[in-house]
């Protein structure tokens, strides 16, 4: 509280507000009056509030940030911590040396007026030469060494209370598979807070030389596919081909190599949604394979993971139930559903598309380009391609009312 | 024997050596160093116009989110074919114009050293574009980005990777065989007295270059034909099924891919080390350490190429070795930089538009250089590899770096080659416009890749937030396609004036400049005997011991031939002086053994015999190269 005595001795009237400005000429603009000042007080909280709301709206809604100029975790903190003195080095660099060729050009420039000169004929200078040579030698190396500590450190895997996810690369959209807590989701890669969660990262489909068996039984699966959990059938749809994983606000990419097992490590510090795409170029839809990470407190996460582990409601009725039978028949060759057996009595466990146990549970669809919704799923089913060029999952022609009732049925696997 | 001023007359049977050396026929036999660099330089320019094209319509797709004006599978073709392009079918072809029309007349020379072998790969390289290009009619274009990664690159069903391997394997006989001809032809041709340390800058690059072609074109070469039987054949390079491995490819690609893009820019560097020392009127400033960077830059640059890969998974060692490596190939690059400031410095400049481009040039790399040396950072690299942080990156150094250097050379080189000059106003028009539309375009996708937008995507959605950038960059798109607009105007419009341009209008500094503009057919008088970097220069003015520099006092100045030693005694036209002048003859077979090539692979795709076809006619056309004389 300040308080500046008033010139003529007069205590200072305390208001009940922050400041009490006395002083007279600056005071007689800045004395409040009860109702005034409250009034101000309450218009400046009103505006600091909104100014808030919307720093915090930007900060974190929930489509917001792709950025890697935005961490949000430690490991996207490295990379970024290293990025920001090499760049302002860099720009030091940039001013001295466009700064040089803006003076010379503007120094050395011909006049109109001078009288044409040859200047001197200077063919070098050693000195300057080994100077420049060593200078930036210096500051590379200075580089050199954080740049290589930092690659250690995020080669190493993490210590302590690690969650392990086994991230499954197809074309074109991204499965996660949870060993530890025998979950098989896709498009969102839910994980709790202030944990590091060591990914393994593996691409799922054909070899190209490997001809789909002529029983009909799965292709043999990538080398590092772990498998489903439940004894679900590994299959494959769609090539085996590079990609990459990326949330740049939670850590640098590592790309998804066939016939390498790569590892990634991720952490978010604050729970929140943060958005992610495939980076490698892995084909026709290579646009629309993104994900999002859903990032928990600890108590949610726990939350998250029981609601998962349970198998798919039985209980449907009503449109619900004929959309049922309609899937059983046709989605099950692709889809699995925990707790369900195809129309032939087999346990749904085809596994060559994303899991659909907990459909509801998820906030988008379809590589995460479309959210969970009546419409939009309705919309997909009916034209698959509309959606993903060089989509894998057939247009099976259902009706509008058939496609509505399977859309029913979907609405109940939460 | 050819006499040169007599135009032969003889019946035009199929089977008779060609000998015009005009009209527009002679354009098809030509086996003339010079008219072959402008045959390279018109075709790379109209697949720069074609490139060109392909980007405006990406960025007309990116220009707003969620866009549907152009489908995935359609995009996915053009900024394929858009790289293809702008580096085999515009970048090297237009180096290769430079390096063809000067460096037998830079090196006092009167052509290279196999002139039908030079018109072959000509010929090779525009029968490979144009068969990449019937792609888009036949089944479809490239599709699979111009690195081509296996194994999408042989899993996607589209025919357009077939093109692609088959295609840039004719564009790499092309250059192989044109690396071998010019590192000959420097290395064996130069003018007495001409050491390699009294050679132009220009022609050093140009041999390092050719050394970069003859030992990067052969990896690529094989990954190509890997990739062109696991698609053909059934083979299993890169399919980890059956025990091959994708990651195989990457290497093998940038193991040529790296080199490649010094290939790509040291021509522009050494166009600019030459450019630079006319307008300043001084000469280049430490040449010999330009050299030996233009050398370490070559060396180095084949031990770098998995600085390409730090994501892909190979490890901390070789993650750290290459990050060590990368740096490394900064301080040769550096040392240029520096070397071409120290030019400037105390120079007497004159901003014709020669020197705009090149001091562009300069400003434009510099920009690219320090982006690449972020790149190196491999924890940064992480977030930064394969977004549109790292299409800014090299398109700082291969469009404002290299295009603008080349745009530089022709601007020099134009009254030489065409005996007329550009108009300075359209020139001027034409930097400004380009330097602007450049910078608006590829500046904002610094931000743009770190914001979040990864490369080849056709669209993003509105919520992250990279509308406004991308709306600026393809308005910056529209403003370089103005800019080569005002280019092609003044080209044209520069052949109305008449064809009298003085020998030497730039009072320059090397060989080709003390011939005739244009050059006579066989280049020199009299071959010149040399006795000094900037021999022209030293002819023309002389320095006194304080320093200064005076004009030499030259009787018949005017007649730039005649000043200086040549071989054979005093000056006068070879074919009156003495000796006939020997060039060699056109001829039909070099077109005709490339024009095989083409078939064949066209025989791969369609049908055995069209393969079987095609070999014969490349071999009757070896065949009776091999048997025809090279000059009668």
């Amino acid at each position: 509280m300040v308080n500046v005595g008033t010139p003529s001795g007069e205590p200072c009237v305390r208001e009940p507000v922050e400041r009490c400005y006395c002083a007279p000429g600056l005071g007689a603009r800045l004395r409040f009056t009860r109702r005034d000042t409250g009034k101000v007080r309450r218009r400046t909280v009103v505006v600091l509030g909104l100014v808030a709301l919307a720093v915090v709206a930007v900060a974190c809604a929930p489509n917001a940030s792709q950025s890697a100029l935005e961490p949000a975790g430690p490991y996207a903190q490295k990379s970024f911590d290293l990025f920001v003195p090499v760049f302002w080095v860099a720009v030091g660099i940039f001013v001295i040396v466009e700064g040089l060729l803006l003076l010379f050009v503007i120094r050395y420039r011909h006049r109109k007026n001078q009288t044409a000169r040859i200047p001197a004929q200077i063919h070098g200078n050693t000195r300057l030469e080994i100077a420049w040579t060593i200078l930036p030698t210096l500051i590379l190396a200075g580089v050199a060494v954080p740049t290589i500590a930092t690659i250690w450190d995020l080669a190493a895997k993490p210590t302590g209370d690690v969650l392990e996810v086994n991230v499954l690369a197809h074309q074109w959209w991204w499965e996660f598979d949870y060993p530890g807590q025998d979950i098989l989701t896709a498009n969102e890669l839910h994980i709790p807070t202030g944990r590091p969660v060591y990914l393994t990262l593996c691409a799922v489909g054909f070899g190209y030389g490997t001809p789909v068996p002529s029983d009909g039984g799965p292709p043999a699966p990538n080398a590092c596919q772990t498998g489903p959990p439940d004894g679900q059938q590994p299959a494959a749809i769609g090539a085996a081909v590079i990609h990459s994983f990326w949330v740049p606000q939670l850590a640098g990419t590592q790309d998804v190599v066939p016939d390498l097992t790569n590892h990634l490590t991720i952490q978010a510090d604050e729970p929140g949604v943060y958005q992610g795409q495939c980076k490698e170029f892995c084909g026709l839809s290579h646009a629309y394979m993104k994900f999002r990470v859903v990032a928990h407190t600890p108590a949610d996460f726990d939350r998250w993971v029981a609601e998962q582990q349970a198998p798919a409601s039985a209980q449907v009725s009503g449109p619900a139930a004929a959309g049922k039978d309609i899937f059983l028949q046709t989605c099950t060759a692709c889809h699995a559903v925990a707790g369900l057996e195809t129309a032939n009595g087999q346990p749904a466990i085809a596994n060559g598309a994303p899991n659909l146990t907990h459909l509801m549970s998820r906030q988008c669809f379809r590589g995460c380009t479309l959210e969970t919704n009546d419409e939009n799923l309705a919309r997909w089913i009916a034209d698959p391609r509309s959606f993903e060029a060089g989509s894998f999952m057939p247009d099976y022609g259902l009706t509008s009312d058939q496609i509505d009732q399977v859309v029913a049925f979907l609405n109940t696997l939460e | 024997m050819a006499s040169v001023s007599v135009q032969a007359e003889r019946p035009g049977g199929l089977l008779q050596r060609p000998h015009a050396t005009t009209g527009f026929w002679s354009w098809f036999t030509t086996v003339d160093h010079k008219k072959i660099g402008i045959l390279y330089g018109i075709t790379a320019f109209g697949f720069f116009l074609i490139g060109g094209s392909e980007a405006l319509l990406i960025r007309v797709q990116l220009a707003r989110p969620d866009q549907t004006f152009l489908e995935p599978a359609v995009y996915n073709e053009l900024f394929t074919m858009h790289g293809i392009t702008m580096v085999f079918l515009v970048v090297m072809p237009l180096s290769a114009a430079f390096f063809n029309y000067l460096l037998p007349l830079m090196i006092g020379a009167r052509d290279v050293v196999f002139p039908r072998l030079n018109a072959f790969s000509y010929w090779a390289f525009l029968f490979a574009g144009l068969f990449i290009y019937s792609s888009w009619f036949l089944g479809g274009a490239p599709n699979g980005g111009w690195f081509g990664y296996a194994p999408n690159s042989v899993t996607d069903p589209s025919i357009g990777m077939t093109f692609y391997a088959i295609g840039l394997l004719i564009a790499g006989i092309a250059s192989t065989v044109s690396a071998v001809n010019l590192a000959v032809t420097v290395l064996n041709m130069r003018a007495p007295g001409m050491t390699l340390f009294r050679m132009p800058v220009f022609v050093w690059m140009g041999l390092v270059v050719q050394l970069l072609l003859a030992f990067s074109l052969p990896v690529i070469t094989i990954g190509l034909v890997e990739l062109l039987f696991d698609r053909l054949f059934g083979t299993h390079f890169f399919d980890v099924a059956a025990g091959g491995s994708p990651v195989l490819w990457q290497h093998l690609f940038w193991l040529f891919g790296h080199p490649e893009v010094y290939i790509l820019v040291l021509p522009a560097m050494g166009i600019v080390s030459e450019i630079l020392p006319v307008f300043a009127r001084k000469p280049l400033f430490g040449y010999q350490f330009v050299v030996f960077s233009g050398i370490a830059i070559g060396f180095i640059g084949f031990g770098v190429w998995a600085h390409h890969m730090f994501a892909v998974g190979l490890g901390p060692v070789a993650n750290t070795a290459f990050a060590v490596s990368t740096m490394i190939i900064a301080i040769p690059t550096g040392v240029k930089i520096f070397n071409w400031l120290g030019t400037l410095w105390n120079g007497d400049l004159r901003f014709a538009t020669p020197m705009l481009f090149s001091i562009g040039f300069i400003a434009m790399f510099v920009i690219g250089g320090l982006s690449g040396v972020t790149h190196a950072v491999v924890p940064s690299d992480y977030q930064q590899t394969d977004t549109y942080y790292i299409v800014a990156h090299f398109h700082y150094v291969l469009f404002g770096g290299a295009i603008f250097g080349l745009f530089a050379g022709i601007y020099f080189w134009w009254p030489k080659v065409f005996g007329r000059m550009l108009s300075e106003t359209w020139g001027r028009v034409n930097f400004w416009l380009m330097l602007i539309g450049f910078n608006m375009t590829f500046g904002p996708m610094h931000i743009l890749g770190l914001q979040g937008m990864p490369r080849r995507i056709q669209s993003y959605p509105a919520s992250l937030g990279l509308s406004f950038w991308n709306m600026v960059s393809s308005i910056g798109a529209f403003v370089i396609a103005i800019s080569v607009l005002v280019f092609l105007i003044n080209a044209v419009t520069s052949f109305r004036k008449p064809k009298q341009m003085e020998a030497d209008p730039w009072d320059a500094r090397t060989l080709e400049w003390s011939t005739s503009s244009p050059p006579p057919e066989y280049n020199f008088e009299e071959i010149p005997v040399v006795h000094s970097l900037d021999d022209l220069w030293h002819r023309k003015y002389a320095e006194t011991e304080g320093g200064r520099v005076v004009p030499v006092a030259a009787g018949g100045s005017g007649e730039m031939a005649s000043v200086g030693d040549h071989v054979g005694g005093d000056g006068g036209a070879g074919h009156e002086g003495g000796h006939a002048i020997h060039m060699p003859s056109p001829s039909y077979f070099p077109l005709i053994a490339a024009a095989g090539f083409p078939i064949a692979g066209y025989g791969l795709i369609f049908g055995v015999p069209a393969v079987v076809v095609g070999l014969v006619i490349t071999l009757a056309g070896f065949f009776g190269w091999a048997l025809e004389p090279s000059a009668e």
